[in-house]
């Protein structure tokens, strides 16, 4: 009988933590888990993080982060358990037999070796081939991941994101590996380069028949690249099944909680009228030290109660738009104008007022925290600050803006490093909500949450607008969370906007190749897409030729 | 409080014993003292019994009255300029990475300036010139340290300014005060405290090298480093006199540092040290 390629029986992972001075204790990652996987074929793994999809991938190389460390059960590679091999039989299995391709490429390489020498290594410590022909064998992977041939001589900052992660792949791919485990290789990537890398990647390891686990949370991304699929939740497995079973009749609550409808959906707002909030005339920025504009004459407008979103990828001049409007890089031409007045550009010469109205929320919430401020000191500066409220009056509106945001009072007196990623945003938009605000510029404020968590973001941010009247200014690449907000649109390319106005009239055709392009890169849960999408491509590039 | 000393280690406990005692011993001095400060009271250097616990010293004087006066100076001193000098050195260090530009700059080729003078050199030439009273010394020391401790926090204060969290205070126009006090203090705590533990102790180097050379404590008063200096005649002949104070020095190093090591743990974590 032939054995899997990949076999796992009653998995089950914990880690041991110590803290000084108490004993050590352990916790359970991953309780018992089943799954096979045989050559040839892709079983992604899917959940929200926490769910322990990185840590089942890394399991089948016997290796854990830090004190994680396989506890029962047994995985099998190539019918052998990876718990019983010798250190010397370890180190033949991982690189060679089994390979992995992390999430960020760009944390990954060594920044001071040329990639051709990273690429190649791994066949050449591991005696699989000789150098000249590992090379040869990078060579061709380039070609089948579309990557220029020369790409090998060129350091890991000379390259762009999308083609790091490819360049891994090739990494991963080169020793002819059984198994590779990608583990959201595509996660950080713009929607435009996700769609190549993940062709790339799926004709190839097509085309060389090895066998793969895929963990993403993105259920489009794996209804793409998946044969099998395996629902993951707090470290158990809550279904498994091919691909077209799973997304089309999902049999648990939750698989079907995270297929469902992902996003609310805000009616579009009219525009007739209405006097704009906030208004961009001509504005234009840069850095200092770089000669060309990084914002070329952008005009925009928001109005009051309603949602701008403002989408492209990154590197399109989004998050300068942000910076340039909150005076933390004062625009170099152009005027802002806010409630009909002009609005000072640097914040020194900004009135208190002025500065209060106009709020921000980060991205990465756990940075935009003070660690050592206590929830209660976080939402009370703002009170403090703007509005002079202090002692019981304060905490009563504390408790008041953490029940705005669906939180409870025994969050008051808790740290930042004490809540979810979910909690700190939610903490983050009530410290925004703290200075009674006119328009919250919200700065990709979901791209690093899990989908139900930032949904319940989204849907927290709507009922806040449909309360307060507060105008949202919604950057993100996220073409979804943009149909679910935006009451109009602006797509930026390079600096400039290339299409705005009501959101029913950007998102109807005709489009500019630009908007079709990120329209349709955007990934649908539906098997098959990604082909379609490339072949339509293909043709509309035949055509015109 | 009580639950604090609970569930503190039992190193942290013994340093914060023998620190507490040695800083009573200092504070005490008088009422604890045998005899007087300079009363000779036995022939020189007689080895150490139950009238002279440490013996006497090189004229005759009751060495462990000579430790516990010379001790109380010492660790007066330090503790006045390693105070000091953090005050001034973080505070500084802070606003220069806060405000950047050309306070900035001002602020940190100054103190490459002193810092490039020998610091010995430095304090010999100004405690030549300025009589050698104990305020003169400790302003001399702290001015000196302080240029260390406004390095440290200049580059640690460095890496905090650039934080999201940062940017939120500035959008609010917070001012200079709030920002160095409330937002990076609270995040910088670690390295200071480890740092205070240091500097204390390389203070009260400093301070017996300075009084070694007769530029420090002057007669009648006392310190450790003036005790080395009137006894270190008699290494020779096999007195261990000397030694005595060097001995309270390592001792006082070690107890300072293990404390500073128990705080260091409780600041790093970031959930208010409750876990």
């Amino acid at each position: 009988m032939n054995a899997h390629l990949l076999e796992a029986r009653g998995l089950r992972i914990g880690a041991t933590l110590q803290r000084p001075g108490e004993k050590p204790r352990t916790f359970e990652i991953v309780h018992g888990v089943d799954f096979t996987l045989e050559k040839g074929k892709v079983l992604g793994l899917i959940g929200e993080s926490g769910a322990g999809k990185s840590t089942i991938g890394l399991a089948s190389l016997n290796y854990g982060r830090g004190p994680v460390e396989i506890t029962g059960g047994e995985m099998k590679v190539n019918g052998k358990n990876v718990r019983d091999l010798s250190p010397r039989a370890l180190r033949e299995l991982r690189g060679r037999v089994v390979t992995y391709v992390s999430q960020s490429a760009a944390a990954s390489f060594n920044p001071s070796l040329r990639l051709m020498q990273q690429v190649t290594e791994a066949c050449v410590r591991h005696d699989v081939c000789s150098r000249a022909e590992a090379q040869e064998r990078a060579l061709d992977l380039f070609a089948r991941l579309k990557l220029p041939l020369s790409i090998g001589d060129r350091y890991p900052h000379q390259v762009s994101g999308g083609q790091l992660q490819r360049v891994m792949t090739a990494m991963a791919l080169c020793p002819r590996p059984d198994l590779v485990v990608f583990d959201e290789p595509t996660t950080a990537l713009d929607v435009t380069t996700q769609i190549d890398v993940l062709a790339a990647i799926k004709q190839t390891i097509a085309h060389m028949g090895v066998g793969a686990l895929y963990i993403t949370h993105d259920l489009a991304v794996v209804a793409q690249m998946a044969d099998h699929i395996m629902v993951l939740r707090d470290g158990q497995m809550v279904e498994t099944g091919p691909t077209e079973q799973i997304l089309n009749a999902p049999r648990e609550r939750y698989t079907r909680a995270l297929i469902s409808e992902r996003h609310p959906l805000a009616m579009e707002k009219s525009a007739t009228g209405l006097t704009p909030l906030l208004s961009l005339r001509d504005v234009s920025a840069t850095y200092p030290g770089i000669r060309f504009d990084i914002l070329k004459k952008v005009s925009l407008d928001v109005l009051p109660g309603q949602t701008l979103a403002i989408v492209g990828e990154s590197g399109s001049g989004k998050s300068t738009t942000a910076r340039a409007i909150t005076g933390l890089m004062p625009p170099r031409a152009g005027e802002i104008f806010f409630e009909g007045e002009r609005l000072p550009d640097r914040i020194a010469d900004r009135s208190r007022d002025q500065l209060r109205k106009l709020q921000l929320v980060h991205q990465m919430a756990d940075v935009a925290m003070n660690p050592r401020h206590t929830v209660a000191k976080l939402i009370g500066r703002p009170l403090e600050y703007f509005f002079g409220l202090k002692g019981r009056e304060k905490h009563e509106r504390v408790l008041e803006l953490l029940h705005d945001v669906e939180l409870g009072e025994e969050f008051l007196h808790r740290y930042p490093a004490e809540l979810s990623g979910g909690q700190k945003q939610r903490v983050c938009i009530a410290r925004c909500l703290a200075a009674k605000p006119k328009l919250i510029i919200c700065d990709e404020v979901t791209s690093a949450l899990d989908p139900l968590v930032a949904n319940g973001i989204l849907k927290l941010l709507l009922n806040l607008q449909a309360r307060e009247g507060v105008s949202y200014l919604f950057i993100t690449h996220d073409l979804a969370v943009v149909k679910a907000m935006a009451d109009s649109i602006a797509v930026m390319l390079r600096g400039e906007v290339v299409r705005y106005g009501q959101k029913s009239r950007v998102l109807s055709a005709p489009f500019d190749p630009y908007t079709e392009l990120l329209l349709n890169s955007v990934p649908e849960t539906r098997p098959g897409w990604l082909e379609e999408t490339l072949n339509n491509r293909r043709l509309e590039t035949a055509d015109q030729c | 409080m009580s639950t604090l000393l609970n569930s503190a280690p039992k190193s942290a406990l013994a340093g914060l014993a023998v620190t507490t005692l040695f800083f009573g011993m200092a504070v005490f001095a008088q009422v604890i003292a045998p005899y007087g400060m300079s009363d000779v009271v036995g022939s020189v250097w007689e080895p150490a019994s139950s009238a002279h616990w440490l013996g006497t010293d090189n004229i005759g004087r009751d060495l462990f009255t000579r430790m516990l006066y010379g001790g109380r100076t010492t660790i007066f001193v330090a503790t006045a300029a390693t105070v000091l000098s953090f005050v001034a050195g973080s505070v500084l260090g802070f606003a220069a990475a806060v405000a950047g530009g050309w306070l900035d700059q001002l602020l940190s080729r100054s103190v490459d300036l002193v810092m490039s003078v020998p610091g010995l050199i430095f304090a010999l030439v100004v405690l030549s010139v300025l009589p050698p009273s104990l305020p003169v010394l400790i302003l001399v020391m702290a001015f000196l340290d302080s240029t260390r401790v406004y390095r440290l926090c200049r580059s640690v204060a460095g890496d905090i300014v650039v934080m999201d969290y940062i940017e939120v205070a500035r959008l609010r126009s917070e001012g200079l005060g709030w920002t160095i006090f409330h937002e990076i203090l609270p995040n910088a705590m670690s390295p200071l405290v480890a740092e205070f533990g240091m500097r204390f102790i390389f203070m009260v180097l400093y301070l017996s090298t300075l009084s070694f050379l007769g530029l420090g404590i002057q007669p009648p008063s006392t310190d450790w480093g003036a005790i080395v200096k009137e006894n270190s005649d008699g290494l020779v002949y096999g007195i261990p006199a000397a030694l005595a104070p060097a001995i309270a020095i390592a001792i006082l190093a070690i107890a300072i540092n293990l404390v500073a090591d128990w705080v260091l743990s409780r600041t790093t974590s970031l959930k208010g040290g409750r876990a």
